[in-house]
């Protein structure tokens, strides 16, 4: 103590020992005051509750390499479920001998994403490597060229359908979403009024209207003769629904540039598009990267609804899975499965986004 | 002094560099500029004031376009403004301007910031649009600070950024609107002398500013406007001291408090 009063002088303070350490974290975290003890209190009992019980569910009790049967007769979770279906679930009805190609594809195309998530290695050169990228993934999944047998895009199902749907969807409508919001703040009314009718109109109807109008009633409109394949149509459902709350999300942005930018802009003789991909977007863009990967996370989650349309998306496989008559009761697992791989994404983006606006923070 | 010295170092030549003929402007209704003739010299350099709202600023944006006038001709460098897109980009590539709140790209490096008009709009190389932009920036002492962000500097350092900017496209004429209101006082000389630096190497400058300091040293032409007209046009000595217009000597009688 009279060690402290002299370091006063020399500006040294210690804290009293009875602020640092696990005690003092708790008294100022957990106990201060009457109401926060109790409600800690109340939370401890909770967690003692229920973490326990689902330790031993999902970890001691559990069965993971077992026939349906057996599952049934165990107390704890069923992983097996899994185990024993995983490749129904990420691949669907994608013919079994083949399904090393889809495997491959969706390792490709993680390795890109992966690649890609450094903002250092962005350069022409993973441009390309993309293209090549999308194009092998493509063959692989459609086959039909060198010695790959032919696999038709109703075959495809699981991870590779919810990841292709969902990826493809996000990449276009994103600039589409980007030219939505610079058209609906046109001089030229045409095209303003154009931007806000479509965006108004679709963002009035739900996802699950627009994926049914896109496989049934679109194709009534079409000539005799030609198809459209129903995963394309759905695709561009998503990509025309996100597309409209990507616009109104940049549109937020746009509106919160000042008038001083525009007008440096020009004063140094920018034309209009250059105005825009040079100064406004990259600010604007910047401002509204967290509310877009929200529009972005929901989408990708949207894609599950495509189920009603009958395509094989992860949901639907794992459905198919639960209604086996063999492993019946065991949705819980089946479910907690894929959630857990559509979390994965979601993290990963909001991870990322987390990322790029710390990395794009110039102090503004 | 020495002020007469520096006007005659860079006098004004023969060409006229901008023509404004009785032009008008409106904002819906308001007649905010009422018939404006104004001819400029090369190497002429022209101080604008005036009380607040009289149409100062408006004035010299519609000599760049950020502002569209409805009546008379303003012929820039030979070249008239009318809604022909091409032109109006042509003209603000030689006219430079500088805005009270300096309006940096704050997204850019200070360097970036100087080498994106040229790289874009004059179509110069990278690596030779960084020299020119290291060049402006030592003239306006701030070289050091080429890779900082504009939120990293001080209110007076990004003046003369943005003052670096604009020289980098190699104007013909710069307008400055109120380049010092918007600054704390113990930084507007730091500007101020950039100013004078830029005036002695003989630029054409239209300044609007209530430095009267700034005007007796460096003007040949000081202006009074009011009411949307410029009513007084004098060279600083008569303009200061045998003001012809009441409404001047009331004007500097409220500004040299
Ligand atoms: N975009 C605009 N729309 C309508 N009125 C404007 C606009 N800009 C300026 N004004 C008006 O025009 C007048 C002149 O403005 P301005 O040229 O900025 O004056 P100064 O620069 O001399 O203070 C002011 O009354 C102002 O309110
Ligand atoms: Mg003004």
């Amino acid at each position: 103590m009279e060690n402290t009063i002299q370091d006063t002088q020399t500006s040294e303070i210690k804290p009293p020992i009875i602020d640092v350490g696990v005690i003092g974290w708790m008294k100022a975290n957990l106990f201060d005051g009457v109401f926060n003890s109790i409600l800690t209190i109340i939370t401890l009992i909770l967690l003692y509750k229920t973490v326990p019980p689902l330790i031993s569910w999902a970890f001691i009790d559990s069965t993971w390499l077992s026939t349906g049967p057996e599952c049934k007769e165990a107390t704890g979770a069923c992983w097996s479920v899994i185990t024993t279906n995983y490749r129904l679930i990420l691949f669907g009805l994608y013919p079994y001998e083949l399904q090393w190609r889809p495997l491959i594809a969706v390792i490709i195309l993680i390795g890109l994403l992966f690649y890609s998530k450094d903002r250092k290695h962005w350069s022409k050169y993973l441009g390309y490597a993309w293209i090549i990228g999308l194009f092998v993934m493509g063959i692989l999944m459609r086959g039909g060229v060198l010695w790959l047998k032919s696999v038709e895009t109703s075959e495809w199902g699981g991870l590779p359908l919810t990841l292709l749907l969902s990826i493809f969807g996000l990449t276009v409508a994103y600039p589409l979403g980007v030219i939505l919001a610079l058209g609906r703040q046109s001089k030229m009314t045409f095209i303003k009024y154009l931007c806000v009718v479509y965006i108004e109109l679709i963002r009035g109807v739900p996802l699950i209207s627009l994926l049914f109008m896109s496989s049934f009633i679109f194709p009534l409109f079409l000539p005799e003769g030609v198809t459209l394949n129903n995963l394309l149509r759905a695709q561009v459902a998503i990509i025309l629904f996100t597309a409209a709350y990507v616009a109104e999300v940049v549109r937020g942005g746009l509106q919160g540039m000042s008038r001083g930018q525009y007008e440096a802009a020009e004063s140094m003789g920018l034309n209009y598009y250059l105005t825009m991909r040079l100064i406004i977007l990259p600010q604007a863009l910047r401002i509204v990267i967290p509310p877009t990967v929200s529009v972005l996370i929901s989408a990708f989650k949207d894609t599950s609804l495509v189920v009603i349309i009958s395509l094989w998306d992860l949901m639907k496989t794992t459905q198919t899975v639960i209604n086996d008559p063999q492993w019946m009761g065991f949705s819980r697992e089946a479910y907690i499965f894929i959630a857990l791989l559509y979390f994965l994404g979601c993290f990963s983006m909001s991870n990322f986004s987390r990322k790029l606006e710390k990395e794009l923070d110039t102090g503004y | 002094m020495n002020d007469q010295q520096e006007n005659k170092i860079a006098s004004p030549s023969d060409e006229n560099i901008i023509e404004i003929t009785d032009m008008h402007k409106w904002f819906g209704d308001f007649h905010v500029l009422q018939g404006i003739d104004l001819t400029v010299k090369k190497k002429e350099r022209i101080v604008i004031c005036g009380p607040s709202g009289s149409g100062k600023s408006t004035l010299i944006r519609c000599i760049n376009r950020l502002e569209e006038h409805q009546r008379g001709t303003i012929i820039v460098d030979g070249m008239e403004l009318t809604n022909n897109l091409k032109n109006i980009e042509k003209i603000r590539a030689e006219v430079g301007m500088v805005f009270q709140h300096f309006n940096l790209f704050p997204h850019l490096t200070i360097i970036d910031n100087l080498a994106l008009g040229p790289i874009w709009v004059r179509k110069v190389p990278k690596k030779q649009a960084e020299e020119t932009a290291m060049h402006y920036l030592e003239k306006v002492h701030i070289a050091e600070q080429a890779k900082k962000y504009p939120g990293q500097l001080s209110g007076g350092q990004q003046q003369r950024v943005a003052i670096a900017r604009s020289l980098c496209m190699n104007p013909q004429v710069m307008l400055f609107d109120e380049p010092t209101s918007a600054l704390d006082p113990e930084m507007i000389k730091e500007v101020l002398d950039v100013m004078i630096e830029l005036a002695r190497e003989g630029m054409t400058m239209i300044v609007v500013t209530h430095e009267m300091g700034f005007a007796k040293s460096v003007a040949h032409r000081v202006m009074l406007m009011d009411f949307g007209q410029i009513l007084e046009s004098n060279t600083p000595d008569e303009f200061f001291d045998n003001a012809q217009h009441e409404r001047t000597k009331l004007f500097l009688s409220q500004i040299l408090i």
